[in-house]
């Protein structure tokens, strides 16, 4: 079970918290504007990488915020965790954190 | 039989304490220290199993963990019997009742022993090969006979009656393995104060320490210093011991499972004791000091009972003070042997050869083999043995050129193997650390660590009693300074640190990394010969050379279709040699075949020690209403509807459900009905921007939504899927109470954080769940006004100043209260909201003014008739989460002029235009006493070509009271258009005729909301 820096709380269980997708995904601002091609890319498409990956979770048994994080897909260990609304950190491009 | 094979003194038993126990009906003695094993051992039995699959008789192989043969059924009652135990485990105690597995009728006489001689027939792979025809014959036939004839222990079917618990521990160093590593790794580790848990999976702490004799240490006998060990150990208070503790699973961050068995090991358990304890250990470093297994040699008939290993002879001889047998043969591929042969002959045993598999046979311990009059035999291999339920001779044959000779039989009761040392890396690998292959080891040692880990002594190919305690001492200190210089798991890095060191003086025979790898030769004929590799599931070299010559190169295939090493033993005994075996057979070194991937748990564990506390009452945390004691005392029946509680219906005595539900429904129809409605999900949106928020969130209007009023809101996922519904008050301008369907709160109140917090961080809102803050109580009914306007204060409840959906704020009973005009019935209707503290009190004082109306209570099943008489659908019931609001008729809940909303965008989807779409409708059946099944299928020509074309299914079902027939709702592809038709319901034996009709069975123009 891996150990999660929250941003707000500091190191917790993975139990705590729970999975959101990939991050930095914006929902569009006028959706009616866009293609359906655009609009599944939107719902659907995803980058599902093998590495780093910028995703979302959400410390639901804890302070309850969104937050995102870079998490390394081969090692399955967090790079870095960020608050929702900052850049993705350049942090990460070796392995995780053990 | 009273322990013939006892050696008069030595050991590491207790011989003042002798124990009693049964095996297979038979009473035998033992002493305490004893594990079953040795002490069936010092009886002379060595019969205590049949093979998995040939049914052939089996012995003890091991003394410890790996051991694949000895598997026994304890039994303290019927409740509390536990399968597949390794006798090499088991820890003898008075009355202890084990018996014998996988054979009928009894271990010397087993019927399913013919299966050896059909072995030709069962080669590698034969269930994929024998049992494809006729079709369907797995299942009925070959499937319930192999299981009845193959397997192992039987579990018990009565409830375990013992207590599991489960422990979080944290420390800053855990060391897994007390043998000479583990130790001097925990001393190191503690002396700086850091906090050191020590664990070891034998009732001993001590590891090999235990079976040495002669070892010394700090010039102190092995056994004195290992006794003061544990002495500084125990009194440190920063260390904590754990033996009968197995660390059986590595899992991510350092997290490290183990299993504790707490009483297993004793006569009488004090009933406060939990049976087993888990310990979930977050350590900030680890060492492992796993130790090494020694591997088998894989000859023909190595199977006999009597074939053992090498070490497990001289531990059974040195701390058990149990011979092996009377005349021994040893075939060994290193020195390992050896040191056996030395000790079992000071201990009285006839050690009658040494057959060494290498041609030339040099170093101290060989020597004095030779010097002790050992008949030593270099280029020697073991070609065969005999014997039925006992081996009684071992073949032996010159092995020239690579040539083997005659062979000469040599009468022994005993003959021990050693083919060399195999690394423990199971939780190293586990932890998902590289393994490299050592080619002077000839093993694979740990390589690039994964997490914050290192190795200790043998498991790392550290040999050497003074090696291995100086190898586990650094890397104690290593692991105390690392664990001072980071944080916590899961964050920054450690410098690498230095050791300090400290060197150890000890003396003792010590085994070298001498060892053979795969199958030795032999003369004979290979298709009459079986020479096991993997012992519990019957796997020979025969079937691993088959499965090479089928084609299977991957050591990852060899092992699922020769099934080697995937027993309850993980293959601790035959993994490397099925490598060495493959890697001869296919002309390939063995690091190219690759290694499999070692899985938790290290041992088989119990299921009560994952389950913990969690079950019966505590499995799930129930969830009651405030007016959940009032209904149990007033005989409801409670569905579970999420972790909720429900009042499902109220039978009066002798009503059935149908009966108690048709007087319900008849009741709010015609007169007034009560019900608990609390436990609704209920969300308070409060903030400036509340209505702004709720109309993105929804699919319906809210700008203009009056304070004041009520309306009903549909939520759909950004896939344009209806997510939830629920109605909603407009408190003020900017104040929702927001109710949501029972099981769906929490999945809302995500969603709506996800939006707001992520999308729309702008907006001014806070979303608060108050599901558990209110008590609501439906009142429905014509008579529902003249109930409540008695207990109303400051609320006009007439039509006039209070319509149809709209919310007001007043006090009922003197208690304050949201008060709805709403129904979920199609009746007059009000949902009282109340503090949940007054939810009981409230209800009461309803119930008695109502008692003149003839209030009557009802449950979840009367609501669910009565809403489907009207049509109202229930998210999850008419929804699948492949419905569009248009396709369950909510077309209308939609704001069309609304620039965008949650969902709004995926609605113009072309696909959702289809005029096949599956769409809500009702159906009627032909005969209105039939009614349907929830989740038939509806068809329009059950005669049509197979596959029949499925038109959609019913989705509700019931008898309605108020119609004298029965009603159903139903997605039907092109529904609204099918509306006049009849179509199919076809169910076994029969076919349903249906007539298609509108969704709206009751009052469809919903004249009865005003009462």
């Amino acid at each position: 079970m891996l150990i999660i820096d929250c941003p707000w709380c500091g190191a917790r269980p993975e139990v705590e918290f729970a999975y959101g997708g990939e991050a930095h995904i914006a929902r569009p601002s006028d959706p009616s504007a866009l293609s359906d091609q655009e609009w599944a890319d939107f719902l659907y498409n995803r980058t599902n990488p093998k590495g780093l990956h910028a995703e979302r979770w959400r410390h639901l048994h804890g302070c309850g915020r969104y937050f995102n994080a870079v998490r390394d897909t081969v090692s399955d260990f967090f790079v870095v965790t960020y608050k929702a609304g900052e850049p993705r950190p350049d942090a990460g491009t070796e392995g995780g954190d053990r | 039989m009273t322990n013939r094979f006892r050696t008069p003194s030595g050991g590491r038993i207790d011989r003042r304490a002798r124990v009693s126990f049964r095996f297979d009906g038979q009473t035998y003695d033992g002493f305490r220290g004893d594990t079953l094993a040795s002490a069936l051992i010092a009886n002379g039995v060595h019969l205590v199993g049949r093979s998995f699959k040939y049914h052939r008789p089996r012995g003890f192989i091991s003394a410890g963990s790996d051991e694949p043969n000895a598997l026994v059924d304890v039994a303290r009652d019927r409740a509390r019997t536990a399968p597949n135990l390794r006798a090499t485990q088991v820890e003898l105690y008075e009355g202890l009742n084990a018996t014998s597995q996988n054979r009928w009728p009894s271990l010397g006489f087993d019927a399913g022993a013919m299966n050896d001689l059909f072995s030709p027939f069962l080669p590698a792979g034969f269930y994929y090969k024998t049992f494809m025809w006729p079709a369907g014959a797995w299942k009925r036939f070959y499937e319930p006979k192999i299981r009845a004839m193959a397997g192992l222990g039987v579990a018990p079917t009565l409830p375990d009656p013992d207590r599991y618990t489960q422990n979080h521990a944290f420390c800053d160093v855990l060391v897994v393995g007390a043998g000479p590593a583990g130790l001097a790794a925990a001393l190191a580790a503690s002396e700086s104060g850091a906090k050191v848990v020590l664990c070891d999976e034998q009732a001993e702490l001590g590891g090999s320490l235990l079976a040495e004799t002669t070892a010394t240490i700090e010039g102190q006998p092995a056994a004195e210093w290992l006794s003061q060990t544990l002495a500084t150990l125990t009194a440190r208070d920063n260390v904590t011991l754990l033996p009968r503790t197995t660390a059986f699973g590595y899992f991510p961050h350092n997290l490290i499972a183990l299993a504790e068995r707490v009483t297993e090991h004793l006569a009488s358990p004090d009933p406060n004791q939990p049976r087993e304890r888990l310990w979930k250990v977050r350590a900030r470093e680890v060492v492992i000091a796993a130790g090494a297994l020694e591997r088998p040699l894989v000859f023909p008939d190595n199977d006999r009972p009597g074939v053992m290993l090498a070490d497990a002879g001289r531990t059974y001889l040195n701390r058990y003070g149990a011979r092996v047998g009377e005349r021994v043969v040893i075939f060994t591929a290193g020195d390992c042997g050896y040191r056996t042969a030395l000790d079992l002959k000071a201990g009285g045993v006839a050690v009658v050869a040494v057959a060494d598999l290498r041609a030339e046979v040099t170093g101290d311990l060989p020597a004095r083999a030779l010097a002790a009059g050992i008949d030593v035999r270099p280029a020697t291999v073991v070609t065969g043995t005999s014997g039925r339920l006992r081996i009684s001779a071992a073949h032996l044959a010159k092995v020239k050129d690579g040539a083997v000779g005659p062979s000469e039989k040599i009468a022994c009761d005993a003959l021990l193997m050693s083919g060399g040392l195999t690394p423990s890396v199971h939780l190293f690998s586990q932890s998902r650390g590289k393994l490299v292959w050592d080619e002077a080891a000839g093993a694979y040692l740990p390589g690039t660590s994964a997490e914050r880990e290192r190795s200790a002594g043998a498991c790392r190919g550290v040999y050497g009693l003074a090696a291995v305690l100086e190898d586990g001492y650094a890397k104690g200190e290593a692991a105390a300074s690392d664990a001072r210089t980071h944080a916590a798991p899961g964050r920054a890095a450690a410098p690498a640190s230095v050791a300090k060191g400290r060197a150890f003086n000890a003396a003792g025979d010590h085994a070298s990394a001498d060892g053979f790898i795969g199958a030795t030769p032999h003369a004979r004929n290979p298709a009459f010969v079986k020479a096991f590799v993997d012992w519990q599931n019957d796997v020979t070299v025969k079937d691993i050379k088959l499965a090479t010559r089928e084609g299977f190169r991957s050591i990852e295939h060899v092992k699922r279709y020769t099934t080697t090493g995937m027993a309850t033993d993980q293959g601790k005994t035959s993994n490397m040699n099925a490598l060495g075996i493959v890697s001869e057979a296919i002309g390939e070194a063995v690091p190219k075949i690759g290694l499999t991937t070692f899985r938790p748990p290290f041992t088989p564990t119990t299921f009560g020690i994952f389950a913990g506390e969690a079950r019966g009452d505590l499995f799930d945390p129930v969830r009651k209403t405030a007016i959940h004691d009032w209904a149990a005392e007033h005989g409801a029946t409670f569905e579970d509807v999420s972790l909720w509680k429900r009042a499902h219906y109220f039978p009066k005595a002798g009503e059935d459900m149908h009966a108690a539900v048709a007087r319900e429904c008849r009741a709010v129809r015609s007169s007034v009905g009560m019900f608990d409605a609390s436990t609704l999900g209920k969300i308070e949106i409060v903030g400036p921007d509340a209505a702004e928020f709720m109309n993105r969130m929804y699919t319906n209007a809210w700008l203009k939504l009056a304070p004041g009023r009520l309306r009903y809101g549909v939520m759909l996922r950004e896939d344009g899927f209806v997510m939830d519904d629920g109605v909603v008050g407009r408190m003020a301008e900017d104040r929702f109470h927001v109710t949501t369907t029972t099981g769906g709160a929490p999945r809302v109140l995500a969603h709506m954080e996800d939006y707001l917090q992520t999308e729309w961080p702008d907006l001014d809102v806070w979303l608060t769940s108050t599901t558990e803050q209110w008590a609501v109580i439906a009142v429905q009914g014509p008579k529902a006004r003249a109930v409540l306007e008695p207990l109303v204060e400051g609320i006009d409840l007439s039509r006039e100043a209070f319509p149809h959906m709209s919310v007001r704020e007043g006090r009922i009973c003197g208690v304050p209260t949201r008060l709805f005009s709403v129904s979920f019935t199609g009746e007059l209707g009000f949902e009282v909201n109340v503090p949940a503290t007054y939810g009981r009190a409230v209800w009461e004082a309803i119930f008695a003014a109502g008692e003149p109306f003839g209030i009557t209570p009802y449950g979840t099943e009367t609501m669910h008739v009565l809403r489907a008489e009207k049509g109202y659908i229930i998210v999850g019931q008419e929804t699948d989460g492949t419905a569009t609001p248009d396709d369950v008729g909510l077309g209308w809940a939609v704001g069309k002029a609304k620039k965008d909303f949650v969902g709004k965008r995926s609605l113009e989807r072309a696909a959702f235009f289809r005029p096949d779409r599956k769409q809500l409708v009702g159906l009627l059946t032909k005969d209105p006493r039939t009614v349907l099944e929830e989740g038939a299928q509806v068809v329009a020509d059950p005669k049509a070509l197979v596959p029949v074309p499925m038109l959609g299914h019913v989705t509700s079902s019931y008898m309605s009271a108020t119609l004298e027939r029965s009603i159903a709702l139903a997605v039907v592809k092109g529904g609204r258009a099918r509306i006049g038709q009849t179509l199919v319901v076809p169910m076994p034996g029969r076919m349903i005729e249906v007539d298609v009709v509108e969704p709206v069975f009751y009052d469809p123009k919903g004249e009865r909301l005003d009462g």
